[in-house]
């Protein structure tokens, strides 16, 4: 496969998680489409990786190994992310009893 | 046709309809669902990469337990109605407008791209292997992984103190 399919599913995936977070009122729907443009750069460096992989013909072994282990690393930080972005929206949805990111425009008064 | 290709089309078509559902359904709990798909779907890419260590820990970590994480909060706070007010038409119109130009600058600008035409590849290839990846992590990437265990440290005690406070002030 060339990279170009590769290229436009990721961009298409992390296009349709934008319009999620756009057009979507509900806080844990938008973080799920935080997630989904997230694992679409996460495809797309996994996709590189192995563009350098094959460019450099095994040349050093280890060729393009850096995308996956940043691959690794963002899993990491989402994954400590979730945790932290969950236990803002429960607190949320305490104070306010709603999880509509509607009424979270105290800032504005 | 080759059957990788086959399998390409496939799972991009599964990855694209199912992240469209996230979207689109009105159920959180679908939604959450349909991510699960859509994470399983690109597992299986990374898998037809042969990066397999990271199919397998994204099937784990993102579909394992992230999604439960999720799951675990939309039931405690019992949301699976319908509870979105569905109003503004012309909001939901303009971010499916900005969203498609985004897509279609993004698209446009590859016309142009210097990696067009260069392959991956496919079923082949050493680098995702858990051998590779794990004498690189611990020799080149030592400091990061390190560091990574205390951002997850501190993740878990923000998530404490913060799910703890309401509890205190009451």
């Amino acid at each position: 496969m060339n990279i170009e399919h590769y290229i436009v599913l990721s961009v298409a995936l992390f296009c349709i998680g934008i319009v999620g977070v756009l057009t979507r009122r509900n806080a844990i729907i938008i973080f799920m489409c935080i997630e989904l443009m997230l694992n679409a750069a996460n495809l797309l460096l996994v996709a590189f990786s192995k563009m350098h992989y094959a460019a450099a013909a095994g040349q050093p072994a280890t060729a393009g190994i850096d995308g996956q282990l940043f691959v690794f690393f963002i899993m990491v930080v989402a994954a400590a992310e979730v945790s932290v972005g969950l236990a803002i929206i429960v607190m949320m949805y305490r104070n306010v009893h709603s999880v509509d990111v509607n009424f979270l425009n105290r800032l504005k008064h | 046709m080759s059957i990788s290709q086959v399998l390409f089309y496939f799972l991009s078509a599964l990855a694209l309809g199912s992240a469209l559902m996230v979207v689109i359904s009105r159920n959180p709990v679908h939604s959450v669902l349909w991510l699960i798909v859509t994470f399983f779907a690109i597992s299986g890419h990374y898998i037809m990469l042969n990066a397999q260590f990271l199919g397998i820990v994204n099937m784990i970590v993102y579909a394992g337990a992230i999604m439960v994480l999720f799951l675990f909060v939309i039931m405690l706070m019992n949301l699976n109605a319908e509870t979105e007010p569905q109003k503004n038409k012309w909001m939901k119109f303009a971010g499916v407008v900005s969203g498609g130009c985004l897509l279609m600058v993004l698209i446009a600008a590859l016309k142009e791209a210097e990696v067009k035409g260069k392959a991956t590849e496919l079923v082949t290839g050493e680098i995702g292997l858990i051998d590779n990846l794990g004498k690189a992590l611990f020799t080149d990437f030592v400091v990061p992984f390190e560091i990574s265990s205390v951002l997850f440290l501190s993740a878990m005690v923000g998530t404490v103190v913060i799910g703890k406070r309401e509890a205190k002030e009451a």
